[in-house]
């Protein structure tokens, strides 16, 4: 490992995440004038949001959002991004933090072109981690086509291949350098906003619910990617054991949320997405029957209300009060029963449907990897604010689960914060 | 700026091998500037020879013909020069193979008929880009005469308290107004607070109280109460402040727009300008106009408005089924919790002890909807005012009747709690009817989870009714610009201020106002804490962009401003009318009264100038023309076949990027389109599609954002705007005796670009069909 020394930056602040909420905060302080430096640990900015197809409710494309922020980035001096990068080490006081960086190999240096050359060559396919695995891609990759860098990354998987060397004599510009090797950035910063987001639950953990048993049982973030023009299957919802357009599709709401075993909380975000998926399917499929098995629908507000009126009139969904206590796979048809009780009724349902979809919640990144920080967490791993010392603030999901627009308003709020630190030193 | 040009062409990522790069550079060469190419022009080298060029030779404007200008930003920057960026790689060789248009075989080369559509489409771009930089400049920074840092929050409520204690920490000053004798809204007037920390799961005490206590230690913030804003004139920077007691009638109360209707004279002819203003000041009597600043009025940079709600008042009869109005004893939420705070909870109608209470959620009638302006808040509020109920009676019960119950995110651990306790019944239902019964109440209730229908005696009833922002009764902001006293267009917003809620919550369509708090949407306490420091962000954020003098959200760092030439001016106020952020006023002559700080230079008002006497120096009227004028038109005289030529007007925000992906996923579309980019569709102005048909072109398209209710438009109103410009150029045309259908406006969203391809072929198919455009070679 090299270690590398830059000029130290005091009357700076640090984000760590480059999702939505770190794309707020990073930009929002700077554009007040403060320096900033932007870490993400993968190797594209926008984080969980970039991997959705449309916002709720007005289904738009997260990527609108994302280019101007990327714009805004690209037009601010003040601001450092850094790929690739994850914290290792935090030391010293608010106002006055020395922080480690280390930063992992992408094998692309700046000379990058995006022309694509290197995949071109690349023989080895990988798991797409972005795709949550329903496709492979080339070693060498673009992480999506407005990705910010855009510039390619080579798997570690393939490095000491010759694949790996196939890349490198592709490539027209010298852009790619094998013997990138992960090194140490140490700099000064005066605050801190963790704005490490979250991860989708783990379904495979909710036993009843069949995910990682049966093929056509996938995730809300699945969905997502399906539904996506750049996702694996462009756009077309198909369901993974035959590729079958299905005609009925379940969502199975609070797929681990909402529950003592798993999740406790509201993960805040899964009845509007589920409703907003409703609207993935219609629109390609106007006949499919569409069931969302729910405890309550969580669509607070004007904005979200008026979403739901207009999903209640579609005459093909059935929104059913009540929740899942097991789904079967038929062997022949691969089609899933889904077993729940109606809470107003007391009847017994027994859905068959070609294709399930789990509304699986959110979980702060922080409940798996504690960061190497002074920090404070709830017992579900949340991060807790301590507004009385300072210095360090948690921004959107790493703080508490919430939407876009709940993300946004928070990291801005901590953008002052975190600027407050500065001017008060 | 003494101009030296240079034009750079680029040979890698494929270009040198599908361009003619020889034939290429004989276009710059024919117009006299010099030309140079490179292998790889972002490479060391590449950059070093344009360094050199610009140190030593003095080139300080660029034309680079390589890739988009989406990326590479920071290798092509350049300070203190021009740089143009043709994208010879995305829009033309990569969304133009070979493998579907073939260079010209050596034969070929030297046969006339031969269309090298490829080469010809990289030619036109060079073209236009050595055209557009021979006629832009280089922004400076637009400073105002006089600046003032000093923020103004508007609401004297948890909110606006929040807002003034977070900007102060920052080191700004602040003056709060608020029309009530007393800081503290709404917050003062509760028994109990909802939870607004780790773990969530109990109520406190109301903290509104500390928070004025707090706020007291910041000797930067004056508090004035007992006032309101009459209006607030002028610029972010530079607006003056009159402040009057609530009531009272000033000179300086903002006056109103005239109402359409009084816009024309009794044959319904619009009214001159000047007639206009006579009647706007005639409608506003006693008031001053907008642009007579009051001399003493107050000097401020940025405002928050965090004005707050006020209850939803039910009107007469509307939930008469639920016994509200007919009987005494059927409260509001918000009436609840003024009898909680003043003691134990009794019936408004004859004192007694309300041991049994039920709380609707819902107004139900065969609807699960939550009764208006609710929101997660109003289902915490009815847990809240349940345990009042078990606070103040041992034996007292509480029912809440709801459809969904809201409590989002951490906020179930205090749905959680509240289940615990034995005596507060929860349950999804219904609420058919609401009787008397003796001297107490009968709900009844069907589809819950109690039973199928069931009957419930009540002592006192509650109905969740919602949180309206104020703003629904009263701009509040009263704001002393033309186009009216608050945001426009809000009522597609239920009256919720603002307008990119998603990506951009603060935004507002007024610059250097920020909304915060119950005014957005209905907030706890906690949210509303979290929303005013975002807000006093966003305040600092304007006020030292203006500082800087360069433009606020989305064209952050912009430095351009609109600049006007006022001796071709007609008085048409079309500007005043159409700006999205209403930065423009008028005089009495209707002579348009620019106020750069509030402008977000999406350039509408340069789309919308029929004397096109609006312009920016990096984006003109004639920068955009000229590119149109410089695309090549073939003709009948070139060709026996000629090729059409079309142009295509893009969004530069979505549509522009979204074309870079079409080519870097080398999807392919007509190679008979040219495009220029626009700031965005707002600022298309028609003269450039008559322009554009006048010479010849078979047709004009704009690609852009969608409008509507669910607008993408990153000026709001933009892409709008242009769709109904669009719609009237249809009469030009058949003046013309050309088809209407040759002109068109699609709307595409970021990630179309697997639809894009499509929508080109099928406009170029139609045109195709229609033939060519009849003055072609006129």
């Amino acid at each position: 490992m090299t270690e590398e020394k830059t000029a130290s930056a005091s009357g700076s602040i640090l984000v760590v995440g480059g999702g939505i909420s770190g794309l707020t905060t990073t930009l929002e302080a700077a554009e007040v004038g403060y320096e900033v430096f932007l870490i993400e640990k993968n190797p594209y900015l926008g984080g969980r949001v970039a991997q959705l197809n449309q916002y709720f409710p007005k289904l738009c494309p997260p990527t609108c959002g994302l280019e101007i922020n990327f714009r805004r980035i690209k037009d601010n001096p003040r601001i450092h991004v850094m790929t690739l990068a994850e914290v290792e080490k935090v030391e010293g006081t608010p106002g006055n933090y020395n922080v480690a960086i280390k930063v992992s190999p992408r094998y692309v240096n700046e000379n990058c072109t995006c022309c694509g050359d290197c995949a071109e060559a690349c023989q080895t396919e990988i798991e797409s981690e972005f795709d949550f695995g329903m496709q492979k891609i080339k070693g060498a990759y673009l992480p999506f086509g407005m990705a910010f860098p855009a510039r390619f990354v080579i798997s570690s998987d393939i490095i000491g291949t010759e694949d790996a060397q196939r890349c490198k004599d592709a490539c027209k510009y010298d852009a790619v350098d094998l013997d990138m090797a992960p090194k140490t950035l140490n700099f000064n910063v005066g605050s801190i906003v963790w704005a490490t987001g979250w991860e989708p639950y783990d379904a495979s953990k909710i036993d009843s619910l069949g995910f990682g048993q049966h093929p056509n049982i996938i995730t809300n973030m699945m969905m997502e990617r399906l539904a996506a023009p750049n996702g694996p299957t462009k756009g077309k919802i198909i369901r993974p054991s035959d590729d079958k357009e299905p005609e009925s599709i379940a969502f199975v709401q609070c797929a681990g949320s909402r529950d003592e075993n798993y999740l406790p909380y509201c993960s805040y975000i899964c009845c509007m997405a589920s409703l907003k998926q409703a609207t993935y399917v219609r629109e390609r499929y106007p006949e499919a029957k569409i069931y969302v098995f729910y405890i309550d629908l969580r669509t607070p507000g004007y904005r979200y209300e008026r979403f739901y009126e207009t999903i209640k009139e579609d005459e093909n969904i059935f929104l059913i009060k009540g929740k899942v206590a097991e789904v079967s796979e038929d062997p022949s048809t691969k089609n899933i029963t889904v077993v729940a009780e109606n809470a107003v009724t007391g009847e017994k349902i027994h859905q068959t449907v070609e294709m399930v979809v789990l509304a699986t919640g959110m979980q702060p990144t922080t409940t798996t990897a504690k960061l190497p920080a002074d920090l404070k967490y709830n017992e579900d791993g949340f991060i807790l604010n301590d507004f009385d010392t300072g210095g360090m603030f948690a921004a959107g999901c790493a703080n508490k689960p919430a939407d876009v627009v709940s993300s946004n308003q928070n990291a801005t709020g901590m953008a002052l914060k975190a600027i407050q630190t500065l001017v008060n030193r | 700026m003494d101009k030296k040009y240079g034009v750079y062409i680029c040979e890698g990522c494929g270009i040198g091998e599908a361009l003619d790069i020889e034939k290429l550079c004989d276009v710059p060469k024919e117009d006299s500037f010099p030309v140079k190419t490179c292998p790889i022009l972002c490479s060391q080298e590449g950059v070093e020879l344009l360094k050199k060029d610009i140190a030593d030779e003095g080139v300080n404007t660029l034309v680079l013909a390589a890739c988009s200008r989406r990326v590479l930003y920071d290798v092509f920057r350049f300070d203190g020069c021009i740089v143009d960026r043709v994208n010879l790689r995305e829009q033309v060789i990569w969304s133009h193979p070979r493998s579907t248009y073939p260079a010209p075989t050596e034969e070929q080369k030297d046969d006339e008929e031969f269309i090298d559509h490829v080469q010809m489409m990289a030619e036109d771009y060079l073209k236009m880009g050595m055209a557009r930089v021979q006629r832009v400049d280089l922004p400076e920074p637009y400073k105002l005469e006089t600046f003032n840092r000093k923020i103004l929050v508007i609401g004297g409520g948890i909110t606006g308290i929040s807002a003034a204690i977070e900007a102060a920490k920052t080191g700004y000053e602040v003056t709060i107004v608020e029309k009530e004798s007393a800081l503290g809204g709404q917050a003062k007037k509760w028994r109990k607070q909802l939870p607004g920390a780790y773990p969530y799961d109990s109520l406190i005490l109301p903290t509104v109280e500390d928070k004025i206590e707090e706020l007291q230690n910041y000797s930067t913030i004056t508090v004035m109460t007992e006032t309101v804003v009459a209006r607030i004139a002028g610029e972010p920077g530079d607006f003056t402040v009159t402040f009057k007691k609530p009531g009272e009638k000033t000179e300086f109360d903002v006056p109103y727009p005239l109402p359409d209707e009084m816009k024309v004279d009794e044959n319904g002819k619009e009214l001159d300008a000047e007639a206009l203003h006579a009647k706007f000041m005639e409608y506003n009597k006693g008031k001053q106009d907008i642009l007579t600043f009051d001399p003493n009025g107050e000097k401020f940079g940025a405002v928050i408005l965090a004005a707050g709600w006020r209850p939803y008042e039910p009107k007469e009869g509307e939930f008469a089924h639920l016994g509200f109005g007919e009987i005494a004893d059927v409260v509001t939420n918000y009436q609840v919790e003024g009898i909680a705070a003043g003691g134990k909870i009794t019936r408004p109608s004859d004192g007694k002890e309300a041991k049994s209470v039920v709380f609707i959620q819902s107004p139900g009638q065969a609807d699960d909807k939550d009764f208006a302006y609710s929101g997660a808040v109003t289902s915490l509020v009815a847990l809240k005012q349940a345990k009042y109920v078990r606070e103040d009676y041992s034996d007292g019960k509480a029912y809440v009747f709801y459809q969904h119950m809201r409590t989002v995110g951490l906020t179930e651990n205090f749905y959680k709690n509240i289940q615990q306790d034995q005596g507060i019944f929860l349950t999804k239902g219904a609420v058919t009817s609401v009787s008397k019964n003796g001297d107490g109440l009968i709900v009844e209730a069907e589809h819950t989870l109690l039973g199928e229908k069931i009957q419930v005696k009540a002592d006192l009833v509650v109905l969740a009714t919602g949180m309206v922002p104020v703003t629904k009764d009263d701009p509040v902001v009263n704001l002393a610009y033309r186009q009216g006293p608050g945001f426009r267009d809000n009522e597609i917003f239920d009256e919720y201020a603002d307008s990119n809620f998603i990506c951009f919550p603060y935004e507002t369509q007024r610059t250097g106002i920020y909304a915060a708090g119950s005014i957005r949407r209905s907030m706890t306490v906690e949210e509303s804490i979290e929303d005013a420091t975002g807000a006093a962000l966003k305040a600092i954020q304007c006020l030292e962009s203006v500082n800087r003098g360069v433009s606020v959200h989305p064209r952050s760092g912009d430095m351009t401003i609109p600049d006007f030439f006022f001796q071709r001016c007609t008085q048409c106020k079309r500007c005043t009318e159409e700006c999205p952020f209403g930065a423009i006023d008028d005089d009495e002559k209707g002579t348009p009264k620019p106020n750069p700080a509030r402008c977000r230079r999406c350039g509408t008002c340069m789309g919308c100038c029929p004397e096109r006497i609006i312009n920016f120096v990096d984006y003109s009227i004639d920068s955009v023309a000229s590119m149109i004028k410089a695309i090549g038109v073939p003709s009948e005289d070139d060709y026996d076949e000629p090729p059409l030529r079309i142009l295509g007007l893009v969004c530069e925000n979505d549509a522009y990027p979204a074309l870079d992906i079409v080519g870097l996923n080398r999807l392919t579309y007509s190679a008979q389109v040219r495009f220029v980019p626009v700031r965005c569709l707002g600022s298309v102005n028609v003269v450039w599609i008559k322009d554009a048909m006048a010479k010849g072109l078979d047709g004009v398209f704009l690609l852009g954002c969608k409008h509507g209710d669910d607008y993408q438009c990153h000026f709001v109103k933009g892409s709008e705007l242009a769709d109904i410009r669009v719609k009237k150029i249809g009469d030009a045309l058949a003046s013309l005796a050309l088809e209407e259908e040759r002109v068109a406006q699609f709307q595409v969203a970021i990630d179309e670009y697997d639809k894009i391809p499509q929508i080109i072929d099928d406009f170029v198919a139609s045109i195709e069909e229609m033939g060519p455009n009849p003055f072609k070679g006129f």
